[in-house]
């Protein structure tokens, strides 16, 4: 196994290299895409298939996805951008020895970290989180502070892309495409399948509400480029898209501050509920991540009166 | 007995990668290439799951390959009529050699 991990190594260095190297936009996103499944593959041979999932389906599929849109809506002359010149030039130089310096200072912290990390101490209060698996007590429990910071990373940046213009409304596809509606209507009910299948895989082995998220999150971006979420678009249903947005955030808050009230500390989940709040939780972040992968894909504010 | 058949199979589906890489690499447009990938890649992975499906340990493992490998069928089927239809309407027009050499003579 030893020369499929050298091979994976290899493949992940060549697809980065070719990415920043080679000219032209197209070849640069086809690359960084080959890299997100590479880097896949990578986090499946470290045993971490929860992080291999998140990674196939938000880093290769649906940012590759976004910015090949992009590239396509570029004038055609920003498409052959200019490869920073592969001489060893002193900016290279520089840079080069800034990064080594950082790597170097990033293999010290890891090689100083405490050997077995924090296993058993996770290990003596999982009993008491609400989950069985740890990864999920983790996220939702004991670090839950971090995930509800990400959820609301994540609204703003739908905010961010609701502020730049209004949203594009997807092509026609029927007259030229027929197959990709269909795939996309035959392939959603797999998409759902998946998605409860990882919600309830997570209190006890890898999974949960980001893989599920993003799962769910990917079949959504098909339907609405395929044009087969029409609601999404009409003005009268953008309070309602708008408050289901926040609604995992808000939920997550709720909890903390409930939290709070019972307990005395903010997101202390006491014992004896943890397990229905986890699973509250990961239902309502699980959900809204997926709203929130799909608005991306509005590429604007929508709803707008005409 | 079982161990066997599952190999061979597979060795059986491995030609059809090469030949299909080499295709990819080979072939004079995008037209052509396509045809090399799906056709020879979904024979390869057919033969390749079957392989892996005759070794599982389980009926359940045996059908989630068998179900991958009708997901892929779907999903490069369906890509490549986009590619297609895309190259189509956008991209160069398919070579036609045939008709050329004979106008040709």
């Amino acid at each position: 196994m030893l020369v499929v991990d050298l091979l994976l190594a290899l493949a992940a260095l060549a697809t980065a290299g070719q990415c920043l190297l080679l000219p032209g936009l197209f070849r640069a996103i086809a690359n960084l895409m080959a890299f997100g499944l590479v880097m896949a593959l990578i986090w499946v041979r470290l045993d971490a298939p929860d992080v291999a999932l998140a990674e196939a389906a938000i880093g290769a599929g649906i940012t590759g996805a976004l910015l090949l849109t992009v590239a396509g809506q570029l004038p055609a002359s920003q498409h052959s951008l200019q490869s920073i010149g592969s001489g060893l030039s002193r900016r290279t130089l520089a840079i080069s020895v800034l990064v080594l310096f950082i790597t170097g200072l990033l293999w010290i912290a890891v090689v100083s970290l405490p050997k077995p990390g924090l296993v058993n101490e996770v290990t003596a209060v999982l009993a008491d989180s609400g989950a069985e698996h740890a990864v999920t007590a983790i996220l939702l429990n004991l670090r839950g502070m971090d995930t509800l910071l990400e959820v609301a990373v994540m609204l703003c940046a739908v905010a961010a892309i609701w502020s730049l213009q209004k949203a594009i409304p997807p092509p026609p596809l029927n007259n030229h495409y027929p197959g990709l509606p269909t795939l996309a209507r035959w392939l959603h009910p797999l998409f759902l399948l998946t998605f409860s299948y990882f919600l309830w895989q997570g209190a006890h082995a890898p999974g949960g509400a980001f893989p599920a998220g993003a799962v769910l999150g990917a079949g959504g971006v098909l339907l609405l480029l395929t044009g087969s979420i029409a609601w999404m678009h009409q003005h009268a249903y953008n309070l309602l898209l708008r408050w289901l947005l926040a609604a995992g955030l808000l939920f997550f808050l709720a909890t903390a501050l409930s939290g709070f009230l019972i307990t005395g500390t903010l997101y202390g989940l006491p014992p004896r509920f943890a397990s229905y709040f986890i699973i509250a939780i990961e239902v309502a972040t699980a959900l809204s991540i997926a709203l929130m992968l799909m608005t991306f894909y509005l590429f604007g504010r929508p709803g707008t009166r005409q | 007995m079982r161990e066997l058949l599952g190999t061979g199979l597979i060795l059986l589906g491995l030609p059809f990668f090469i030949a299909s890489t080499l295709g990819l690499l080979r072939f004079p447009d995008v037209y052509a290439r396509l045809h090399a990938l799906t056709k020879a890649d979904n024979v390869g992975l057919g033969l390749i799951c079957i392989g892996l499906a005759v070794q599982a340990s389980s009926i359940a493992v045996a059908l989630k390959i068998v179900l991958i490998w009708g997901l892929i069928l779907l999903a490069s089927s369906t890509g490549a009529t986009l590619i297609a239809s895309s190259a189509l309407r956008h991209g160069p027009a398919p070579r036609r050699d045939d008709e050329d050499t004979h106008a040709g003579r």
